[in-house]
Formats: C-alpha cells, structure tokens, sequence
C-alpha cells in the first residue's frame, strides 16, 4: 500500500533513531550540565503569541501554518521555541530572579518554498538565556553551544559572528534616510552584495564612507575588522566594543572557531545585538543559529534582554555524517 | 590545487559559456577539456560543473558548488539563498514587454477587459512587474518560443529577455516597455562564503581587476 506524506516531513525509523538519539541525548545532557532546565510547550499556540514575537515568518524564513479551532480561534503551529519560551518567562515566571535558563529539544514548523528540498517539520535542540545582557550572556551560549557540539562529537565547525543593531547604525551615523535604510538592510540580508553596492553608491558619500560600508559588509575575518569601524559614532562604536568584548571573553578554543562577520543577519525579526550561525564544511546551509533578542521577552510584558540559539539536529547529523565520510 | 583555489565554480552552458569560459581562462583555469567535451558535465580536475544557467542557483545554494555564474534574470525570477558577489558585465540583455507592432493590444485589452493576458517563461517576474505598475494581468506560462503566443491570439503581450531584439523584430512584435537590464553575476554559496572566505575574496579580487 501507498500512503503518501506531506512534502517536507519524514518517519524515522529505528536504524536512524539510535543514531539520532546518540545525537540529541549528548547535546541534551549538556545542555543540563550547563544549568538548562529542559522545558516542553505545546506545538500549537494562539497565532496572536507567534505574531506577537514576530516569529510569523514576515522575514525569509517561511510563514507559520495555521488552522482555525472549533470556537473559530486562529492558531499556529511554533515557527520555534524561542517565542513560546518569551511568553512562559512574561507569564508564569513573571517575578522569577533572573537570569532563566532553558533547554528544549521540539520540532518546529515552517511552511516551504516548493521543490526546494526543505523541511516544513523539523527538529531543534537549543537553549534560551533569559536576564543576561551582552557580552557576558553572549559568551555563556557560545560556550554551551560549542561544549554541546563537541559532545556530539562535531569537529570542523566554525561560527559567523556579527551583530545585528551594527549596520543599522552605520547607516544611521551616515545619515542615510529611513527608505534608503530598509533597501540596503534588505540587500545586505539577502546577501546581494551588487544591489549593497549599487544601493549604498546612491546615497551620494564621501567616497571614503562608501568604501567603509561595502568593507564593513563584506569582510570576514578575525577581532581586526572591529578596529575599523571603532571610531565611528556612538552606536557603532558601542557594537563594536560589545563585539570586542565578547571575544575577550571566549576561551581560546572557541574564538578559534569565530569568524567575525558583520553582514551576518539572521532570517527571523527579534535580534537585536550580536548574532552568530555555525557552518560545517560539506553542508551548504547554517547548522543553526542565534543570537540577542533583547526586546522580545518585552513584547510579551516582561523586559529582559537574552539571548539563545537553535541547533537544526537535519543539519546537525549531515554534517557528522560528512566528516565521518570524509575520515574514513 | 587549481587556478581556482580548490573551489568548486558552476558554469552556465548556452549564452554566458563562452564568455564565462574565457573568463575563467584569464584567471588561468585550464578550460580545454570544457571546450571539447560538449556531454560530460563534471570536470573534477579544474573544479567545474556545467549546467544550464538557471540550475546554477540551486546548485551553489545546496553548496554542491562553492561559487558559480549565472544571469541576474535568474537570480530574479527564483530567489535563492545564494551571495551575489559581482556584476560580471558581460551577457547583457534586457527583459521586455513586447506587444505586436502597431495599435498596442495589451492597453486595448486593459481598456476594454480591465485584465491582460501575458506569456512569459518569467512568470515572477512578468507578475512582480504588472502588479508594481497596477496592471491586472493574466499570466500564461510557456516554455519556449514565447513570440509566438502574440501571434496566435492567445495572448496580447510577452515578457521576455532580448539581447538584440531581433528575434521579436523577425516575428513583428516590437518592445513597449523596458523592465530591467541583466548581466551574468557571481554568486557564491552563503557557507561556503564564509569557511572558504579567503579563495573567495581573492577570486572575486582578481575578477574586478581583470
């Protein structure tokens, strides 16, 4: 007999499973080890929550799939846990000391563009700090996530790190104009580095400052590119030094693993501080991500800055397969 | 190691081959074997894979190439996760609405109907476009050949790329409207982009100083 599934979704069958389970159990653990308490929501929320954290998928990353209940309520399956995790802490941990921690281990689901081979169902394990400004809070993620990398026994990894509040203010230090603004930052987020060019030309600087902006947005490198845009106004300069800050902060075997990249932006709408992607070699797309969403806990009524990732545990187990391909 | 530092470039068969063939062959890309061998499609050796241009988008956003070429009338019409790293210049060409010559059938079918119909293989594209100048439009995808659904009735107006326009002239269609001009781009995989950052920068380096 043939039953079909729905694009994007798949069984896991034993043979797989143990290898999952060997997968999700090492990065589950340390995510206790580190103080993560592991918490589980429901799968579909009222949509008002989803769109509330602005987890509605506005940005590139999918929209949410939704259904109307039996009372006419619209509701939506989680897009991730970061949003259901905001609005546990602004409701039932209303007057809790912070700083939270959090570790799941859920599917989330987004819709697809057709024929693309992306999933619609998949799974995430990742962590939620919540209380804890930049850079301190930054540097204690970084460290779960790269222990919980190891444990799974990941080698070739490396993390893009950047800062998502660093280029809007470059451009508002360069005057540029609210419409002109949301151009280059769409540019910059979908990687188009012609349109950047042809975008950031049109706002007429110095040449110099021209030149600075389509650096600042291409460059990938080590702690050096923060020197560049240091001595810039305020803002920027305050991005920078947070950025510089946290990477005192890290232990040397984990900001060897940094590559500093300030056009790295992240699909979903709540960052607000630094943000960071881990790739693979072999796999040609983010293992995961993060970063500080420092607004988002107080769009749910309770203000605290924080910070997390996701690791998309596909990804995760493709890439161990590669360097085990890659070892034998 | 190759010319091409141990990257893997998708390059585009048909009109941006030649061009992207002496391009590589200026970086110092042993490009023989691509020339001679019009079937096989894999060329481990110097890093190439050939394919047609809008397969090359999918191919470095799987990271299955690390960089590749292909016109920005494809990075249009399906949007990928990819990095558009340069205007490579060459492969100009314009994407047009094209009507038969004389009284223009698409305004009298907008006047008339409130609604035109328009063929195109850019059905993105073709829609982005109408919807942008408040146009209600019927969008008709074909696969090949697009001068010809004009010519039968079956629809008032095409979008197409042209290069030279003769292919429209030849078949009395004339171009009304230009929407935008395209140039072959270099795009690279967004990981790759970053673990490889180095071969990639110097490629694109030597790629706007030649």
């Amino acid at each position: 007999m043939i039953h079909p599934l729905p694009s994007g979704t798949r069984d896991v069958l034993p043979a797989e499973m143990r290898e999952r389970r060997a997968i999700t159990d090492a990065v589950r653990v340390n995510f206790l080890e580190h103080g993560y308490g592991e918490i589980e929501t429901p799968a579909i929320e009222y949509e008002e929550v989803v769109r509330r954290g602005g987890a509605d998928g506005s940005g590139a990353g999918g929209t949410n799939y939704r259904v109307f209940d039996d009372h006419g309520a619209v509701l939506s399956l989680r897009t991730d846990m970061t949003v259901p995790i905001a609005r546990v802490v602004a409701s039932r941990y209303a007057d809790a000391e912070p700083p939270l921690r959090f570790s799941y281990l859920a599917h989330a689901y987004r819709t697809v563009r057709p024929h693309r081979g992306q999933m619609r169902e998949f799974l995430q394990g990742g962590v939620e700090l919540i209380g804890a400004p930049a850079p301190d809070g930054t540097a204690e993620v970084l460290r779960v996530l790269c222990d919980a990398l190891d444990a799974a026994g990941l080698k070739g990894y490396r993390i893009g790190l950047g800062d998502a509040s660093l280029y809007p203010a470059l451009l508002d230090a360069y005057g540029a104009g609210a419409a002109a603004k949301a151009t280059i930052l769409t540019e910059l987020g979908d990687r188009d580095f012609v349109g950047l060019e042809r975008e950031i030309r049109a706002l007429d600087l110095p040449a110099d400052d021209a030149e600075l902006l389509m650096r600042v947005a291409q460059r990938r490198g080590g702690a050096e590119l923060l020197a560049a845009v240091a001595e810039h106004p305020p803002a920027v300069a305050s991005a920078a030094a947070t950025l510089r800050a946290l990477l005192e902060r890290l232990d040397a075997s984990i900001s060897e693993r940094i590559v500093v990249d300030l056009g790295v932006s992240r699909d979903l709408g709540y960052y607000t501080g630094p943000v960071f992607e881990i790739y693979a070699p072999g796999v040609g797309a983010p293992l995961g991500g993060g970063g500080h969403y420092d607004d988002l806990v107080g769009r749910f009524g309770r203000d605290l800055p924080a910070v997390g990732f996701a690791l998309n545990v596909d990804r995760l187990q493709e890439a161990l397969a590669r360097e085990e391909e890659s070892s034998s | 190691m190759s010319a091409l530092n141990g990257l893997r470039i998708a390059v585009p068969r048909g009109a941006l081959m030649r061009d992207t063939l002496a391009l590589l062959d200026g970086l110092g890309v042993d490009t023989t074997e691509v020339r001679e061998n019009d079937r096989k499609l894999l060329f481990e050796d110097v890093g190439i894979i050939t394919m047609r241009p809008s397969d090359v988008p999918t191919y470095v956003e799987a990271g299955a190439a690390d960089v590749g070429i292909t016109g920005k009338d494809v990075l249009m019409e399906t949007p990928r996760k990819v990095a558009e790293l340069l205007d490579l210049g060459y492969g100009g060409c314009t994407m047009v609405l094209a009507t038969v010559d004389g009284p223009d059938p698409a305004e009298e079918a907008l006047r008339r109907f409130g609604v035109v119909r328009v063929a195109t293989k850019y059905k993105n594209i073709a829609r982005d476009y109408l919807e942008r100048t408040g146009r209600q439009a019927e969008i008709v995808e074909v696969k090949g050949s697009v001068e010809l659904a004009p010519l039968t009735g079956m629809v008032e107006a095409i979008v197409d790329l042209t290069a030279t326009g003769n292919t429209l002239r030849e078949n009395g269609l004339i171009v009304r409207e230009e929407i935008v001009h395209c140039t072959a781009r270099l795009i690279a995989n967004p990981v790759a982009h970053t673990l490889k950052a180095a071969q990639i920068d110097a490629l694109v380096e030597r790629l706007r100083g030649g």
